[in-house]
């Protein structure tokens, strides 16, 4: 768990972070999101550790890195795994090379142990077929992936990703997100997603910090968001039509469900011949499947 | 105002030294990295220092002919300033300048996109102290080759006022053979070598400086890498100066 307590942050006299205080939880897809310009960015690199916060407090299980010296911050740093915006992959290296690098500086493992733990890696994010290329030769997408197997090479405890999904197509976007979101359970790393896609705030937010001029201004998870009251977050959701038309329809079956008497669960079972409405009996079990002949 | 963003930049620049120079976080890798330098400041500038150091050799040559056509003068003074000339200034300083050209826009611009590409951040998230990682092998490659670059200046460059008097009339082989064998002093050499290593130190590492604070895109970057060699071969110059009247 990563808890920020009081962070202020200020670049030539002017506040970017004022007084952010929040936690980020174990084994969750954290999100950090936020108009371009409300800080987020800030947020996320000052809890990393790449920009030290006026005051306040950064504690990574405890341990507050902003009292951190520069060893024990870079000891600290070897547990977390970081995907940039660019992807950051070594020009010079293959991808695998890349994947090997952190084991390559860190370990003492041996040269066919690292290449395996590597490959393994690689296989994980579905590009074990792609070792021997260059970033350059790889396209956006597979750079992502790349950039997600060196991040969880050293099996980090905290996960920090930089918007993922910046130039990526919406297909490729919902990919890299889902596997962030497995590696999260799978590893249970406690992750922090910076973003403004809201496509990716309805697939894996599970935890959502709204960042408003330096503030944070909510704070829930993806089936709180469409009902704030919070005016910032609603300017920023529903910016587009399409999350309108969401809204409007989150209403409308809110309002319905509210409305409507209390009726039984229906569920539908569809079977390779036929298919029927069966009702759950009041006991809590399902009736059978009545299959009906063509 | 000036005057205090360039001492902000000398004192930026000792604390980049300052990280630069520290214990690399595995050797392995750094000698992995120095290997790659050598081949790629050392080795890949071989070629250029050949071709430049036979013509200025041949051109020095033929322009001491020109100029010392008075019967008066020995024609073995011809290959006395030949050599002289390539082993106290063109060898050494004009070689780091050229050389200023080539490996630090190259070391300013491949440190400067790692910079903007997020590559350096990469670095140090992982915990990996990037000064180090990324200069160290960089200034200690080059200042290690750059006594091997002087020395075969040296050679070609005396190797090129040779082929004048080889396929020309202008001066017998036997004049420019005594004239190079002539009042040799040898500390020349040793002078030549201290003063190129200094200024390989000079060029690896206020081009790092230059790429590693670049801020911006690929613009900066350019910008960085014009910086970069005009400030270090004024740094050339300077130095040249000061070393010519604490070594001579």
């Amino acid at each position: 768990m990563i808890e920020v307590k009081h962070a202020i942050k200020s670049f030539d006299g002017n506040t970017v972070l004022k007084d952010v205080s929040t936690t980020f939880e174990t084994g969750k897809t954290n999100l950090i999101i936020g108009q371009s310009g409300s800080g987020k960015t800030v947020l996320m690199k000052s809890v990393v550790g790449i920009h030290r916060i006026d005051s306040g407090e950064i504690l990574y299980d405890g341990r507050n890195i902003t009292s951190m010296k520069r060893k024990e911050l870079n000891a600290l740093r070897r547990e977390i795994g970081m995907l940039f915006q660019g992807s950051a992959l070594f020009d010079s290296m293959s991808v695998l090379e890349n994947v090997k690098f952190p084991l390559d500086m860190f370990t003492e493992m041996t040269e066919e142990e690292k290449i395996d733990r590597a490959k393994f890696c690689l296989e994980r994010v579905e590009l074990s077929h792609a070792l021997d290329l260059s970033p350059a030769e790889i396209s956006g997408g597979m750079q992502k992936r790349a950039a997600i197997a060196r991040a969880i090479v050293l099996n980090p405890k905290y996960l920090f990703c930089d918007e993922p999904n910046s130039g990526l197509d919406p297909k490729t976007s919902l990919l890299i997100d889902q596997l962030i979101q497995d590696i999260t359970h799978e590893f249970n790393i406690t992750t922090i997603v910076n973003t403004h896609d809201m496509n990716s705030v309805m697939e894996i937010g599970e935890n959502i910090v709204f960042i408003s001029k330096g503030e944070k201004a909510w704070q829930g998870t993806k089936d709180e968001i469409f009902d704030t009251g919070c005016e910032p977050l609603e300017d920023f959701i529903f910016a587009s039509n399409l999350y309108k038309e969401i809204k409007k329809a989150h209403k409308f079956f809110h309002d319905k469900e509210s409305s409507d008497p209390p009726r039984p669960k229906t569920k539908v079972k569809i079977s390779d011949t036929d298919y029927e409405p069966v009702e759950d009996e009041p006991n809590g079990d399902q009736k059978k499947t009545q299959v009906v002949s063509k | 105002m000036i005057a205090i963003k360039e001492i902000e930049k000398v004192g930026a620049y000792t604390q980049l030294m300052y990280r630069v120079f520290a214990k690399p976080d595995k050797w392995s890798m750094f000698f992995r990295q120095y290997k790659e330098e050598l081949k790629k400041q050392g080795i890949d500038s071989l070629a250029i220092v050949v071709i430049i150091s036979i013509f200025i050799g041949a051109v020095i040559t033929i322009q001491m002919i020109k100029n010392m056509e008075n019967p008066l003068l020995p024609n073995t003074l011809i290959g006395l300033a030949t050599r002289d000339i390539l082993l106290l200034e063109f060898s050494s300083a004009i070689l780091c300048l050229i050389l200023a050209g080539k490996v630090g826009s190259n070391i300013a611009s491949e440190i400067g996109t790692m910079r903007i590409t997020e590559q350096i951040d990469a670095l140090d998230i992982m915990g990996v102290n990037s000064s180090n990682f990324l200069i160290l092998p960089k200034i200690i490659a080059f200042v290690t080759i750059m006594p091997f670059l002087v020395l075969t200046s040296m050679f070609v460059g005396i190797i090129g006022g040779y082929g004048v008097a080889i396929f020309t009339d202008m001066i017998t082989v036997k004049a420019y053979e005594s004239g190079i064998q002539y009042a040799f002093t040898p500390y020349y050499i040793t002078y030549s070598i201290i003063k190129s290593v200094i200024f390989a130190f000079i060029i690896t590492s206020v081009s790092s400086f230059y790429g590693y604070t670049v801020r911006g895109g690929a613009l900066e970057v350019g910008k960085a890498s014009t910086d970069a060699v005009v400030n270090s071969s004024v740094l050339i110059l300077l130095f040249d100066i000061m070393l010519t009247k604490l070594l001579l």
